[in-house]
């Protein structure tokens, strides 16, 4: 029998389902005005099934996750919280964690963080109390023990879908597997990867994950968006950390005419979205798309993931049951949804 | 790099220091109660700092995990991570907040791999960190069994530092 659902949430419901899922970053806006981040989430809200709400990713400071998602949720939207260690302690996430499922949402992405070096305020003090391994043991505490780290009770328990982050491309390679392993033991029933620019080495790493077991215990999104140009390609490579692009594909861009370098990187993304969908133990894609949200619908529907998504996209209620058409030998006619646990 | 410090890409070595450390700590609990706790953590926490650090750069968390870590300190790591690296490694293996310094994890799993008895317990999930150990001596908070206090939400208790 399959496991119970651990939350309330499309992004579970789309997963169990066999579906493939996508879910995309919103960039969070340098704003107070509310309708900045409506208007965002709108772009993405037609086409996936979960937003995610950074954390002040990059170490640079925007509009926090939690007043993002208090926003989203408000506006009925069903958002991924990313909670990183580096700018709060155990006591603060706790609390966040608990208002966030009383604000309605319902998966929850564990991250250790940026270092506080990577951002505009490097003289910052980092916190990182907890690393993003405690982190979900911690959640997962609350959700499944119904109590704090300390013991003490929560007479409500915050129904979450447990995120966490996977990078396949950084080293020590031989370990990643395994700290994925390690990862879903303290608590993550999805990943979100880092960007996907090296299919090959993708295919190794999820060739391993499945070896170890891992791809029927949790569910796994790889990370994917597009470049702007070879030199967006380079500063991504050499500033944001973790972020592996090989050279071939910053020499095709190169190559390609100033006037088509944005529709070359989009058709560069949409080529590895239409890769790593027929690999097994790849559950979905998550595109991150920094200040090119308007390139994801595209995206999206070139990459032939349209097919059951109606008006309505992200909110709870919008989805709409029913499965896509599998192909023979396509990942959806493989996995059965039980995959959960 | 000292010679002390050299000494760490001889994990299998260490261990076996580390193991004779365990034994001699276990065999000395009677100590505690004969001259107390404070009297000893006196004693013992100066000749601890002094070798810890110059072997392994020991940042005197209280909590020591060294043998489960390929003999490598994790609070040396600029994000204090007790259960492995970040997603920010560089390709060449090098630490994403300090670019000149080599991963700690990278050099941790390369050494636990040369390991025998302790290369499976990198895989065994840490507990958060006890700030109100920091500074305290980790032999003493081994005999005495602090080291291994969880908070009561986190569940089963690990094994034995040094």
């Amino acid at each position: 029998m399959l496991p119970p659902p651990k939350s309330d949430g499309r992004l579970e419901k789309v997963l169990r389902a066999g579906l493939f899922a996508v879910t995309a970053e919103l960039n969070p806006p340098d704003s107070a005005d509310p309708h900045h981040v409506f208007d965002a989430a709108l772009v993405l809200s037609q086409v996936c099934d979960a937003i995610n709400a950074t954390d002040a990713s990059g170490a640079h400071c925007h509009m926090s996750s939690v007043a993002i998602c208090a926003l989203l949720t408000h506006a009925g939207y069903s958002p991924v919280m990313q909670v990183s260690c580096r700018d709060r302690n155990r006591i603060a996430i706790q609390g966040d964690v608990l208002g966030a499922a009383a604000m309605g949402v319902h998966n929850i992405l564990c991250l250790t963080g940026d270092d506080v070096t990577a951002g505009d305020q490097p003289g910052a003090k980092r916190v990182f109390d907890l690393d993003s391994i405690q982190l979900l043991r911690t959640i997962r505490t609350m959700r499944d023990e119904g109590c704090y780290m300390s013991g003490r009770e929560i007479t409500v328990r915050p129904r979450l879908f447990l995120g966490a982050a996977s990078n396949p491309f950084a080293p020590p390679l031989d370990w990643r597997p395994h700290r994925m392993a390690k990862k879903i033991e303290a608590g993550a029933d999805f990943f979100q990867s880092q960007y996907c620019f090296d299919v090959p080495q993708l295919e190794s790493f999820m060739k391993r994950v499945c070896d170890l077991g891992l791809d029927e215990k949790a569910y796994f999104l790889v990370g994917v968006g597009p470049l702007r140009s070879e030199r967006a390609a380079e500063f991504m490579r050499s500033n944001v950390p973790g972020v592996h692009i090989p050279d071939h594909v910053i020499e095709r861009l190169r190559k390609t005419p100033k006037q088509h370098k944005r529709a070359e990187g989009k058709k560069i993304c949409v080529e590895i979205i239409q890769q790593v969908r027929e690999m097994a133990g790849v559950h979905g894609v998550h595109l991150m798309a920094y200040r090119q949200e308007e390139l994801v619908a595209e995206i999206v529907e070139e990459a032939g993931l349209m097919v059951r998504r109606t008006a309505g996209g992200a909110t709870p209620n919008g989805w709409r049951a029913g499965r896509r058409p599998a192909r023979p030998g396509s990942h959806d006619a493989r996995r059965h949804p039980d995959g959960n646990d | 790099m000292g010679l002390a410090r050299r000494l760490q890409n001889h994990p299998r070595l260490l261990a076996v220091g580390y193991k004779a450390n365990l034994w001699i700590a276990m065999k000395l609990k009677f100590a505690i109660r004969m001259v107390g706790e404070k009297r000893l953590a006196r004693w013992l926490s100066a000749p601890e700092e002094f070798t810890k650090r110059r072997i392994f750069d020991c940042k005197m968390c209280g909590q020591c995990i060294l043998h489960s870590t390929g003999m490598t300190c994790p609070m040396t790591c600029p994000k204090n991570l007790r259960n492995g690296p970040c997603g920010g490694v560089r390709p060449n293996g090098h630490c994403e907040v300090e670019p000149e310094m080599r991963c700690i994890w990278v050099e941790a799993f390369e050494r636990s791999q040369m390991m025998t008895t302790y290369k499976d317990e990198l895989h065994i999930l840490q507990p958060p960190v006890d700030r109100q150990l920091e500074g305290s001596s980790a032999w003493v908070n081994l005999m005495t069994g602090k080291d291994r206090v969880t908070p009561a939400g986190w569940g089963d208790t690990p094994r034995a530092g040094g």
